[in-house]
């Protein structure tokens, strides 16, 4: 499936949570927040929302700033 | 003891995780400083680097408590996006909000700075808010919501030190909820200044990082900090444009 993760369009083996997404990253799913389709992606839900062709996804963590 | 937002800290003294060479040179400055609460930024993963593991990786999550920023949002949509991303990675309410108006001075937009605390507070953010140091503006935010008003010394990453000691004193004399003079201080002197003036804390950042020992000036900034605290509370003389001897003018030889 298709779809733009932190501004880069990138193919991926279909996905059906955003979880499983984080998954195929190798991501740990605790230490990163989630955006798809500019709407945050609340840390209890992300096991069950849907990712789908073309969704646009924003993932973020902290980083060292003032 | 410091208060902000119902949460308390046994430090005036908040820092940055930006800008240092290492993370093990953050992290023993940090740790030098003495500060409970340090700063965060929230930006993308890199896909593309299998190590980029985030400051928590280096920093650990429940050691400091986390004030995470909206640095490099120039608008109030991008500073409230920014604000509940950062809410939502779970640590607690409190955003150091910061909309950027100038990219050459890195001042804050005002007007984006009181809209965003607005949307902010309404939704149970603690706003600790950078600002500029003019009263009405500091006035405004605390009417707004923000538990916190930080005005700064100079502008980020300057070092110039305290431009405006008189507008600082004027915010705290003014203003019900904690002051914490943020960005601007280069060196311990300047911390020191700022705390004489009557504030609650100051945060920095660059001031420790970029001092070609960050570890060694982290601790002349703690004791800056509590330096210019214990003066503040003893209260200093008098300026007098005429010299008084300290030794008495008496018995004195013929």
């Amino acid at each position: 499936m298709q779809l733009t993760i932190n501004g880069s369009a990138r193919e991926i083996t279909a996905v059906a949570t955003v979880e499983e997404l984080l998954r195929q990253l190798a991501l740990d799913p605790r230490g990163v927040v989630v955006e798809r389709n500019r709407e945050i992606v609340r840390r209890p839900l992300v096991a069950t929302t849907p990712v789908r062709d073309g969704d646009v996804i924003e993932i973020v963590h902290f980083v060292g700033g003032g | 003891m410091l208060e902000i937002g119902g949460q308390r800290f046994s430090s005036r003294l908040l820092v940055g995780t930006g800008k240092y060479r290492s993370n093990d040179e953050m992290l023993r400055a940090i740790e030098a400083s003495g500060s409970g609460v340090v700063t965060v930024a929230v930006r993308r993963v890199n896909l593309d680097r299998a190590d980029d593991a985030g400051i928590l990786h280096h920093l650990g999550a429940d050691r400091y408590f986390l004030l995470a920023n909206t640095a490099g949002c120039y608008s109030a949509d991008e500073a409230i996006r920014y604000a509940r991303l950062g809410r939502e990675a779970g640590f607690n309410d409190f955003v150091k909000l910061e909309v950027i108006g100038d990219r050459e001075t890195l001042l804050p937009d005002v007007a984006g700075l009181l809209e965003a605390t607005v949307v902010l507070a309404r939704e149970g953010f603690k706003v600790l808010a950078y600002t500029n140091d003019d009263l009405v503006t500091a006035l405004r935010l605390e009417a707004a919501g923000a538990v916190a008003v930080m005005p700064l010394a100079s502008p980020i990453g300057s070092g110039l030190g305290l431009l405006n000691p008189y507008f600082i004193r004027t915010i705290k004399a003014r203003l019900s909820v904690p002051v914490i003079v943020d960005a601007g201080v280069g060196t311990a002197s300047d911390a020191c200044l700022v705390m004489e003036q009557g504030v609650d804390g100051i945060l920095m950042n660059t001031a420790i990082a970029e001092a070609a020992d960050p570890v060694r000036m982290a601790t002349a900034m703690r004791l800056g900090v509590e330096a210019g605290r214990a003066a503040y509370l003893a209260g200093r003389m008098p300026r007098r444009e005429v010299a008084v001897p300290s030794s008495p003018t008496t018995g004195l030889l013929d």
